[in-house]
């Protein structure tokens, strides 16, 4: 009765195609519906129930994780239709965690034995989608008997099967394997050749070596097959066999060049090209073929062809720059291609081309270019500019003040947002090229001065930058005091808290830089005549030091009340710093009487200070965290539970430490951590240095720093490498990307270079994040071992089945014995398919009685046979197959 | 390996959708994308590393496959072709409506086509066929007649 007023599918889709907005209520009354009748024990109803269920959840994706039993029960129906509902429902829903996917494993077996054929495919369709361990383990047998039925689609399929029995159950190898290679020379039936080769892609794919004694059947497929399907699964197999086998490499470069140059099919033409260049790639002349059959993609009207051409293009550039420099028109041209994977995929080429010579004209031209285009791809070219030219420890770059001053002109590119990158990339040079530090603080500088830029929030990881840098290598400041304006300008409450505390500390810097030459200039002006000209340049007069005093007061004075810990700590440090400086300095800002006793006592206070900061900080290298010993007594890993107890509620007072500790060995908060470091050092008398004494101690966790002498000479005549302007100009990009196009990539300009590259400092080791070679390999070495078996064993029990036949005749059961041996060689795993299949070997040999002492010795044969394949596969080193030579039929 | 099957309309929403490796979220990929570009794009942030994603555009329907390293990218644009050839010979002239009405007929063919993430099959006439003699069994064994797939 229930299934007269059901509704049906269609019903459900056409109700959902009715709903406007509703669609998620109308879903679940149509769920309530469907819990209800799934329950139903009359098949139909149930079966459209689940249906309909399987229908929402894979249109609107809701769960059926619920109804697993349901689908369960429904293949078990005789019905097909049912059947099928119930098979559609598992493969759709199923995960191999599903708990009760066990229950059909049953009837998996008893459909894969039917005599129908549409049944037998739902049970592989299934037991592809769904198989794992045990279910594989299970249904091996029923697998590798439909591997040699005689119905075409089951075969195929039962091949397609395969795969998945490899990967769940490695030991189903030594079972199906021979009968797959078997397969592959079924040269009659074409669907079965596409559906092994398919397999063995695959395969091969994940661990080339086990396959390469198969290079003799693949080659004569290569040779033969008409199918492009089949031929570039070949070529694809080949791709990565022929790296590991040269002679191999040599035999089939021939054929692959024939296939390319006659081939009208695309896809074919550039599978050719493809395996050329990945692995081919020594062979001169065939890559010079594919060359010219890149070429012809490239004029293509198809932008598919086109995006693929370049594809191409970017695979041969590590190896052969030459394919790529002769189209290199054409490659910067698409640069403005409307397609934005030919876009992409120009400028990766165009980073490739990038080299010492020519990266000032090809950054400045795709810095024009990131200017005019859409907000996405401008960052997608800032961010492979900033990647190629840091690349290596800044390899290519030779001239840095160009380079820092790009970073710069990046930074004010509205859609900017490599921030994070810009702000490594600026400390780091900071810290590691000398010569470029007045540059970078002049950047530095015009990026503080422009109150613009405190409003936009991607800029806020390079302003940190910047103030971090103006601080730390203040000397090199034209006039402190206006920097002193910029990191205190109102604006600054724009910046998230982090980066407002380098903006503090920084102007602590500044601040006693500028107290330290007031101070130095005006004993001079008593004694001893130095810094005279360092104070005109720098403008401090005692006007300009009572201005910063006060500027102080009312700039930072209000954040000794922050919420936020790094500012309200730093803010009270600078105004403790007033507070102590103000009295002595405020009598000497007085003329005469007496100056000169109070000028000596600040200017003591000041140099200690003075004498902190001038301290030169070097890179850090990655793994110094790593090399200092653990000292006695002190357990890292101990519970900090109690922690909490002990300190109550006043834990954000060790928040500094905890800071320090985290940025130990992240470059890119490097700033945080010196100032961390400073001002740890500051409340103590002998400040003079816990750097210092710390640095003495763990020297060789440092950079050698060499003590830079010559600052102050290379201060202010150090001319500017660029005007940061200049670039941006109203000149088009068709224009540019032309100019660009014109300029050869081949080293020309060379002479030009005047300045030589400055010294870079690099570390040892650490320097670049250690990059993991591990490759997850758990599972498929189990499978390869039983490849690799079964390809050495097949070969020892031919020779044994040689030697053998000169004595006696073998019988007809050797396919069965065959398999005997197969069975008995996994020795360790006891599994059903071994019983089974002698039962069915006995079953089909009536005379079995008569032969009988004939097959007791047969075994005990084979058993020897498998110990010499056993040898023989364990005597040599586990990469036998890598020495096993391919026959010489190919070779 | 071919990942993911995946049909929609030009709104998003979802006609047809079949995985082949579990994956672990699904969003609607598709973005206003220009005529005329090539139809290929990077899908390693959403199907996980060594993705492409494929898709073409008929009338008002996107037919989107997701595969991997293993699969030739014109290849699996033919692939594509073919599913709608296959349809389209199916239902005579196939609409969106074809394809909303008929959910397992369409998987029917598809697993034709592509078997566990394989490709099995790739010409229309061979999938057309194994459709027939599905129909056949049916109709000889039919109990249910009143029941449509």
């Amino acid at each position: 009765m229930d299934s007269l007023f059901q509704r049906s599918l269609d019903d459900i889709i056409k109700g959902l195609r009715h709903q406007q907005a509703g669609e998620s209520a109308f879903v679940s009354k149509v769920l309530e519906e469907v819990r209800r009748e799934i329950k139903s024990t009359d098949s139909h109803t149930k079966s459209t129930a689940l249906q309909k269920l399987t229908y929402l959840h894979s249109i609107c994706f809701v769960d059926m994780s619920w109804a697993a039993f349901h689908a369960i029960e429904c293949i078990s129906y005789p019905n097909f239709t049912h059947k099928k509902v119930g098979y559609l429902a598992i493969s759709q829903s199923f995960q191999e965690s599903t708990p009760v996917i066990l229950l059909i494993s049953n009837q998996l077996r008893k459909d894969l034995k039917s005599n129908v054929e549409v049944e037998v495919s739902l049970a592989l369709e299934c037991l592809s989608r769904i198989g794992n361990l045990d279910l594989c383990r299970d249904l091996t047998p029923e697998v590798f008997t439909l591997m040699a039925s005689s119905r075409i689609p089951v075969r195929k399929k039962a091949i397609g099967v395969v795969l998945r029995l490899f990967g769940k159950y490695p030991d189903a190898v030594r079972v199906c394997f021979k009968r797959l290679v078997e397969s592959l020379e079924s040269s009659d039936s074409p669907p079965i050749v596409s559906a092994v080769i398919g397999v063995f892609c695959e395969l091969a794919s994940k661990d080339p070596k086990a396959y390469l004694p198969l290079a003799p059947e693949f080659y004569k497929i290569l040779v033969d097959s008409r199918n492009n399907w089949v031929l570039i699964k070949v070529l694809k197999i080949f791709t990565k066999l022929a790296p590991l086998e040269p002679r191999l490499a040599k035999k089939i470069v021939e054929p692959i060049c024939e296939l390319m140059s006659k081939t009208g099919a695309k896809s074919l033409m550039f599978e050719c090209i493809r395996t050329i260049l990945t692995s081919l790639a020594e062979h001169e002349s065939a890559v010079k073929l594919a060359a010219g059959r890149i070429n012809e993609l490239l004029i293509d009207e198809d932008p598919n062809l086109r995006y693929l051409g370049l594809h191409a293009l970017a695979i041969v550039a590590p190896k052969h720059i030459w394919a790529v420099l002769e189209n290199k028109e054409f490659v910067i041209k698409s640069l403005s291609d409307p397609d934005p994977n030919i876009k992409l995929e120009s400028l990766r080429l165009v980073m490739e081309m990038v080299s010492e010579s020519n990266v000032v004209e090809i950054c400045r031209v795709l810095v024009n270019y990131a200017t005019k285009s859409e907000p996405e791809f401008c960052n997608v070219i800032l961010g492979s500019i900033l990647s190629t030219c840091s690349n290596n420890v800044y390899e290519i770059i030779v001239d840095f003040d160009w380079y820092v001053s790009l970073l710069g002109e990046m930074s004010r590119i509205q859609h900017c947002q490599k921030g994070e990158e810009i702000e490594n990339q600026l400390i780091d040079i900071g810290m590691r090229v000398q010569d470029v530090r007045p540059e970078l603080v002049r950047v530095g500088r015009d990026l503080l001065m422009d109150p613009a830029l405190l409003g936009n929030p991607f800029l806020h990881r390079i302003l940190s930058a910047a103030a971090w840098l103006c601080g730390e290598y203040v000397e090199f400041i034209r006039n402190p005091v206006e920097l002193m304006e910029s990191l205190l300008q109102p604006r600054t409450s724009l910046l998230p808290p982090s980066v407002r505390a380098v903006y503090l500390e920084s102007a602590f810097k500044a601040l006693v830089f500028c107290l330290h030459s007031y101070l130095k200039s005006a004993h001079g002006e008593n004694g001893e005549a130095s810094g005279t000209t360092l104070i005109q340049e720098n403008h401090i007069t005692p006007d300009s030091v009572l201005h910063l005093l006060n500027l102080i007061d009312m700039a930072v004075g209000p954040l000794s009340g922050s919420y936020d810990v790094e500012i309200q700590e730093r803010a009270r440090n600078i105004l403790g710093f007033t507070e102590l400086i103000k009295p002595v300095l405020s009598d000497s800002l007085h003329p005469q009487d007496e100056r000169h006793k109070q000028q000596v006592e600040a200017s003591k206070m000041v140099r200690l200070l003075h004498d902190t900061f001038s301290d030169e900080l070097g890179p850090v290298s990655m793994s110094a965290q790593g090399r200092v010993p653990v000292p006695d007594g002190l357990v890292l890993h101990e519970n900090l539970a109690d922690l909490e107890a002990v300190c109550g509620s006043s834990l954000p007072a060790s928040s500094a430490t905890i800071s320090f500790e985290g940025s130990h060995n992240v470059e890119g908060a490097t700033s945080i951590f010196i100032s961390d470091q400073k001002e740890e050092s500051e409340p103590s008398s002998e400040s003079t240095s816990l750097l210092a004494e710390h640095r003495k101690r763990h020297g060789l966790y440092y950079l050698p720093s060499e003590k830079n002498t010559e600052h102050h000479e290379a201060n202010n005549d150090y001319p500017p490498a660029n005007e940061l302007k200049s670039g941006v100009t109203v000149s088009n990009d068709a224009q540019d990307l032309a100019k660009l196009a014109e300029q050869s990539f081949l080293p020309k300009r060379k002479s030009k270079q005047v300045k030589a590259r400055p010294v870079v400092v690099k570390l040892d080791e650490g320097d670049v994040l250690p990059i993991s070679s591990k490759i997850p390999q758990a599972k498929d070495d189990s499978l390869s071992e039983a490849v690799r078996d079964v390809l050495l064993g097949n070969k020892a029990a031919a020779d044994s089945v040689i030697r053998k036949k000169g004595k006696e005749k073998l019988n007809a059961k050797e396919q069965e014995d065959d398999l005997d041996h197969m069975d008995s060689q996994s020795g360790t795993v006891q599994n059903p398919v071994k019983e089974r299949s002698k039962r069915s070997s006995r079953k089909q040999n009536a005379d079995e009685g008569d032969h009988g002492g004939d097959k007791g010795k047969q075994k005990r044969r084979h058993r020897h046979g498998k110990h010499r394949t056993r040898e023989g596969v364990q005597n040599p080193p586990a990469n036998v197959i890598s020495q096993t030579p391919v026959p010489d039929l190919l070779l | 390996m071919i990942k993911a099957v995946m049909v929609m309309n030009t709104q998003g929403k979802p006609r047809l959708t079949k995985f082949y490796e579990f994956l672990d979220f699904w969003c609607v990929v598709l973005c206003s994308r220009a005529e005329n570009v090539s139809n290929f794009m990077e899908a390693d942030s959403i199907f996980g590393p060594d993705s492409r994603l494929v898709y073409k555009h008929y009338a008002t329907l996107y037919f989107v496959f997701v595969f991997d390293s293993s699969e030739n990218e014109l290849a699996m644009l033919d692939l594509i072709q073919v599913f709608v050839e296959t349809l389209d010979k199916c239902f005579r002239n196939v609409c969106e409506l074809d394809i909303v009405f008929n959910y397992s007929k369409l998987h029917t063919i598809l697993d034709e086509i592509i078997f566990g993430g394989q490709v099995l099959e790739t010409s229309s006439a061979e999938v057309m066929k194994a459709r027939i003699s599905l129909k056949l069994y049916r109709i000889s064994y039919q109990n249910s007649f009143w029941l449509e797939e």
